[in-house]
């Protein structure tokens, strides 16, 4: 039977070169063949530009070992370039952490000086953070009252597109992924007096941390897409 | 069965021996049976300010360990019958007394007083624990200094944790009208805003807090005082009267202005 159906099909495409992988046969055997087949056909544009690769494993788990091994099998070719591999299985432990990345968890109280809510997902909370408490969440914070001490949003390993959103905005510190903004200006009078709803995000252009008002926020850069992974 | 309420601020100078002090006072004026203990042992102070010191024989420590009868370390105050005192001892430190031995303690007075005010020392540590463990409720007192506040802040949160303990309530402490009027110490909405619980009431600073407290005499014996005022409007508070707060305004009458005119305050 292998020998009539190919394990990996090599399909070109406008944008690239899609590997579409058979999902039953050994995985030992895919990489021999994947790195025959490489061998063989992609001489041919050597000297062309850099190719972007997409492999298709179908239904085969594929684990972060083999994810690494395929793209360093891929790469030693210097012209290709994986841009993904698509898997249709994920373990369930894997689903579960996806998951619990993206639930909203509400609570409602007032975090006060010394004390640390950290959660996992997104934070709704129904209170103040006074000054000296700390926020942390994995994806996005909203409070619904004043932010005055420390919230760090996108704590997860790519929490750049993380926001913290408070009705009033006094933070102590504001950390957003890896970046980290303070309030150097001390007891902001003039944030006092609007009393609006304030979001803020990273605006990766200038690597600093932004606070603006949620609509500006949401105009910046299509930011709906991280607001709505809830 | 009496209730007993913690005095705590977390912070330390900003009164709370003398707030212990003066609520027990007011208590006792009312007829009330009150208990003061101190739990600040190696630091004690509360017998100092209620001129009480020369009258101790045993003391917080003796008790837990078994040394003396409950009623022998009670110190009766010199000028209530209702009023007692159950001093902390000088010589050893925090440790000296578990939290569940403080409790029972507390448990056991309450079956003879109305009320038992338990002074209790800065910090969080275990001196606050041993204070707390027994609590029934909670008065915070505070200054309008961001430090004083923040303290109360994670006192607050502490307390929250305490299942037995009701919700505390503020004290604000030492208000001086002339900083308050030129806006350069934290307003009275701005700590509400930002530690969000009852306030039980508002102490004016007063020269007259210290002299009686080295006299030995707590201030709420002196009505002509507003800082005795305010103590006594707290005592009523206490005792589930509605009382309202007291008017930080002075009329500007004619003789008020004139001292103006002098630089006088």
């Amino acid at each position: 039977m292998s020998a009539t159906q190919p394990l990996v099909t090599m399909k070109g495409r406008k944008d690239g070169l899609v590997l579409v992988m058979d999902e039953a046969c050994a995985y030992h055997d895919l990489v021999r063949e994947l790195k025959i087949k490489l061998a063989a056909n992609t001489n041919l544009y050597k000297d062309g530009p850099v190719i972007s690769v997409k492999v298709e494993a179908g239904n085969r788990y594929i684990s972060s070992d083999q994810r690494n091994q395929l793209k360093e099998i891929i790469h030693a070719f210097d012209h290709l370039k994986v841009e993904e591999i698509q898997s249709n299985v994920m373990t369930l432990e894997e689903i579960a952490k996806k998951k619990a990345q993206e639930k909203i968890v509400t609570i409602a109280r007032i975090i006060r000086s010394g004390q640390v809510l950290e959660v996992e997902g997104n934070l709704l909370l129904i209170g103040d953070v006074n000054p000296g408490g700390v926020v942390s969440a994995t994806g996005n914070i909203y409070i619904l009252g004043a932010l005055r001490g420390v919230a760090s949003a996108g704590t997860a390993n790519d929490g750049k597109d993380a926001v913290v959103v408070a009705s009033i905005m006094m933070p102590t510190q504001l950390k957003i992924g890896r970046v980290i903004s303070r309030n150097e200006n001390g007891s902001d009078v003039e944030m006092k007096e609007k009393s609006l709803v304030e979001c803020a995000y990273l605006d990766e252009q200038i690597g600093k941390i932004v606070i603006d008002q949620v609509h500006t926020a949401l105009k910046k850069r299509n930011r709906s897409s991280a607001f709505e992974k809830l | 069965m009496g209730e007993a309420i913690v005095v705590t601020s977390g912070k330390g100078g900003v009164g709370k021996t003398t707030t212990s002090a003066n609520i027990g006072t007011v208590l006792a004026l009312q007829g009330k049976k009150v208990c003061l203990v101190d739990t600040d042992i190696g630091l004690r102070n509360l017998d100092v300010v209620m001129g009480l010191e020369n009258r101790i024989i045993y003391d917080l420590v003796d008790v837990a360990h078994g040394r003396c009868k409950l009623n022998q370390a009670l110190v009766k105050d010199k000028r209530f019958e209702c009023l007692s005192m159950l001093p902390a001892a000088q010589t050893t430190d925090k440790t000296a007394v578990k939290p569940d031995e403080m409790k029972q303690m507390v448990d056991a007075l309450k079956a003879d007083f109305d009320y038992i005010i338990i002074d209790c020392p800065a910090g969080i540590e275990r001196g606050f624990r041993n204070a707390v463990a027994g609590a029934d409720h909670a008065i915070v007192v505070t200054t309008p200094e961001i430090s004083s506040v923040r303290d109360a802040d994670r006192i607050i949160g502490l307390l929250e944790q305490e299942k037995q303990i009701t919700p505390p309530r503020l004290i604000i402490n030492r208000i001086r009208q002339h900083l308050l009027k030129s806006g350069e110490m934290l307003e009275i909405d701005e700590i509400m805003n930002i530690l969000a619980i009852d306030l039980l009431g508002i102490v004016l600073d007063d020269d007259g807090v210290i002299s009686s407290s080295n006299k030995g005499e707590p201030i709420a014996l002196n009505p002509s005082s507003k800082a005795s005022l305010a103590y006594r409007n707290i005592g009523r508070r206490i005792l589930g009267e509605t009382v309202p707060l007291m008017v930080l305004e002075e009329k500007n009458g004619f003789f008020r202005r004139f001292k103006s005119l002098l630089g006088m305050r």
